[in-house]
């Protein structure tokens, strides 16, 4: 028989304060700024100084992150560790290239060559929990943390491994933002809007950070909610969505109606917007929605802070009014789908039960 | 019937531009290693590369892009192989079938990014190459290329990705979410990895000789190539040719260190340990086993313990690493000596080692030397990476 994929364990760093919190009471949502930075928790609580001092950014936030998850599903050990990342170590990356290119190819040390690595993050953590499981990293944009999130739900379905550690992170480099900007991707500060959900010009918000999950398979008095599917797809187009989503719902048994709160990865760009738009207007507009890149920014990773959120909604059964789309609201809350996609591409759908 | 069937293979890499070139190459001992031309670099003189020796502009103008293309080389070299993958399966309506792409890269677009790092902000026609940096933006190329819609991810474990990868679609078939899947890898030569492996030291100035004990290091190459998995439903339905079969696989950390394999290859045991176990298969039952090799005086001795962890009556099978041919490809090495496996089996055949002369100091592994003809069941091959990352595939006759 096919096991049960169990969320027993969260551990988030954001552009929020997401750690010894209750659940984002102290959330405050910028309009100011076209890029968030992480709200740093106190690092050598998790790690020694002389480490610490030698790891890249998302390298610390992933392991705090992972720490804060295992504590949180009182675990030691973890049989296999995926991790989703965007742009893996992009600020050792920047560092070696600029080096490289400013030296001539001279005069280069190692350390920023090997932490540029993008499955330094999930390294680093089987380093420190000296963990030899499987160990895998997946870079594909948006969708980079549904993939370990889909890898990590057929390992325990198929017996593979009882429990596994799962995050997603990216970190901002300042060179690769700048270049970002550049292109367009990152909002002019004369476009912020003062909601994101009311945005009129293309571009986003950027942020960082990193969300860690234990899933296992078996319920537990941590437990948040059972991870039901997790799909991917590359291309949809606009009018496809909708029945697609409709579907996905059906293989799980499922109809609109059931669902209790959607997830929706609005990130303030108009164009890639759009996609969500026609979900909250029609097929979901009576189901309550949620938003959460305006508390996160976006990142390819991003979709790891709403799962967070959608875990801690399932078990507290509470919905945060700064999350809210719309102010249709359930008797409960024991359904959650979330939808995520960029610019029309790295679609996902995770589907959550209580 | 054990396994997943594989039914295409498509590759590009410095000893050939297809499958059959690439098969040659290795029974003729046409090496691949050579002066690198395609990159300026101050190390030219003092490094040996197994570069293909087409320009970007050939390979834009082979895969028929537009002008405002912003295809990184990494995107271009994995599109070729990837495409005469699909053709070898005999695909032709790509999204009939729940079909994905698994793909693997280090680099990414770093080839471009490198290029032209300064010059964004003078240049706003090169604007458009900001966006080929990350590794997720090669997948969506050969997608879009392909046409295909459906699961595209990737992987980036450093020099086992493409092993992961081809792990991962052999485990989206099992479990029935796919019916077929293209899974490989791509990496393309970089500045930004030469001088990475220099500054590690690990790169010989001369032909990497792996499994010897005057072993000087590796020599960096470029390739990739895919293969195309299948249902077994999908297999009998349309009766399709099996090539081989992905009959084991196994992941591993060796926990060990960020860069250096433990001294007792603990990652590189269990990794082979699980394949086996997986496989069903006992170690006695593989006839070849292409190594990792790359050729470091860390890796082989690490591998070459690990390997006599799992035969501990010293029989090892005969093995050889292929890398002399290639150079280490990186994260598409796993690939290319998936679709060398696949040969070895449907051939009957174990490529030679090239450039060994004297066994390690350290135990009494002797890799095959000479082309040898043999009936070939079973092939177990190991990728290795930076991170700890190990992955054992085998592959098995149909």
């Amino acid at each position: 028989m096919t096991k049960k994929t169990y969320i027993n364990g969260v551990g988030c760093i954001s552009t929020q304060k997401t750690f010894d919190t209750v659940f984002l009471e102290e959330a405050v949502v910028n309009t100011t700024e076209t890029v968030l930075s992480i709200v740093s928790p106190v690092y050598k609580d998790y790690i020694s100084p002389a480490a610490a001092r030698r790891m890249a950014k998302g390298v610390k936030n992933g392991i705090v992150a992972s720490a804060l998850a295992m504590k949180d599903a009182n675990v030691e050990n973890v049989d296999a560790i995926i991790t989703g990342t965007g742009l893996g170590c992009i600020e050792d990356s920047e560092k070696f290239l600029k080096n490289i290119l400013d030296n001539n190819e001279e005069f280069l040390t190692p350390t920023s060559f090997i932490q540029s690595t993008h499955n330094t993050v999930g390294a680093q953590i089987a380093l420190s929990l000296q963990c030899k499981g499987y160990n895998f990293t997946y870079v594909n944009g948006a969708v980079s943390f549904e993939s370990a999130l889909l890898d990590a739900k057929m390992q325990i379905e198929e017996n593979e491994a009882n429990s596994i550690l799962v995050g997603g992170v990216d970190e901002n480099g300042e060179y690769t933002l700048s270049l970002f900007k550049l292109a367009g991707r990152i909002k002019k500060e004369n476009d912020l809007p003062s909601n994101i959900l009311n945005t009129t010009s293309t571009g986003v918000v950027y942020g960082e950070g990193a969300s860690f999950f234990v899933l296992e398979n078996e319920r537990k008095d941590s437990t948040y909610a059972e991870i039901l599917d997790v799909e991917i797809r590359n291309t949809l187009e606009e009018n496809e969505i909708e029945s697609e989503l409709i579907t996905f719902l059906k293989v799980n048994n499922l109809e609109i109606s059931d669902v209790d709160a959607v997830v929706l990865g609005f990130g303030g760009n108009i164009e890639s917007d759009v996609y969500y738009k026609n979900l909250a207007e029609n097929a979901f507009a009576k189901t309550p929605q949620l938003y959460y890149k305006h508390l996160s920014g976006e990142y390819d990773t991003a979709s790891a802070f709403a799962l967070w959120m959608a875990s801690k909604i399932i078990k507290t059964q509470d919905i945060p009014e700064i999350v809210k789309v719309n102010s249709v609201t359930k008797p409960v809350y024991n359904i959650i789908l979330l939808y995520n996609q960029v610019n029309g591409k790295n679609h996902s759908f995770t589907l959550l039960s209580k | 019937m054990k396994g997943v069937a594989i039914t295409g293979m498509g590759i590009i890499s410095s000893i050939g531009n297809s499958v059959e070139e690439n098969y040659i190459s290795l029974i003729e001992n046409k090496i691949g290693i050579s002066k690198i031309q395609n990159i300026p670099t101050v190390h030219a003189d003092v490094i040996k590369v197994g570069e293909i020796k087409k320009t970007n502009e050939e390979l834009v103008s082979e895969l028929q892009l537009s002008e405002n293309n912003n295809f990184s080389r990494t995107a271009m070299i994995g599109t070729l192989a990837a495409k005469q993958a699909v053709e070898n399966a005999g695909i032709t309506l790509i999204n009939e079938f729940r079909t994905g792409l698994i793909s693997a890269t280090s680099v990414g677009g770093m080839d471009m990014t490198e290029k032209h790092y300064y010059d964004y902000f003078e240049n706003p026609d090169l604007v458009k190459y900001i966006s080929c940096h990350d590794g997720g933006d090669v997948a969506e190329k050969i997608a879009s290329e392909l046409g295909l819609k459906g699961m595209v991810t990737t992987i980036s474990t450093a020099c086992s990705s493409a092993a992961n990868s081809i792990m991962l679609g052999a485990r989206l078939i099992k479990t029935g979410k796919l019916d077929r899947v293209i899974v490989g890898g791509t990496d393309a030569l970089a500045k930004f990895t030469i001088n990475g492996f220099k500054t590690l030291m690990i790169l010989s100035d001369d032909y990497n000789k792996p499994f010897d004990n005057t072993r000087k290091g590796l020599n960096l190459g470029e390739a990739a190539a895919f293969l195309v998995l299948e249902s077994d439903e999908m297999v009998e339905k349309y009766n399709k040719k099996v090539l081989a079969r992905v009959s084991g696989y196994g992941n591993a950390n060796d926990a060990f260190h960020q860069t250096a394999s433990s001294e007792n290859g603990d990652g590189a045991y269990l990794a082979m340990k699980k394949a086996f176990e997986v496989s069903g298969l006992q170690p006695s039952e593989i006839d070849y086993i292409n190594v990792h090799g790359t050729a470091t005086p860390n890796n082989d001795l690490s591998e070459g313990r690990a390997l006599l962890r799992i035969y501990e009556d010293g029989k090892v099978p005969d093995f050889s690493s292929t890398k002399p041919f290639t150079g280490h490809t990186l994260a598409a090495a796993a690939a290319i000596e998936a679709v060398y496996s696949v040969l070895a089996i449907q051939n009957s055949v174990v490529y030679p080692n090239l450039n060994f002369e004297i066994p390690m100091e350290e135990f009494e592994l002797q890799p095959q030397t000479s082309l040898k003809m043999k009936n070939i069941e079973h092939v177990l091959s190991n990728s290795f990476g930076f991170g700890g990352n190990c992955s054992t595939l085998i592959f098995s006759k149909s």
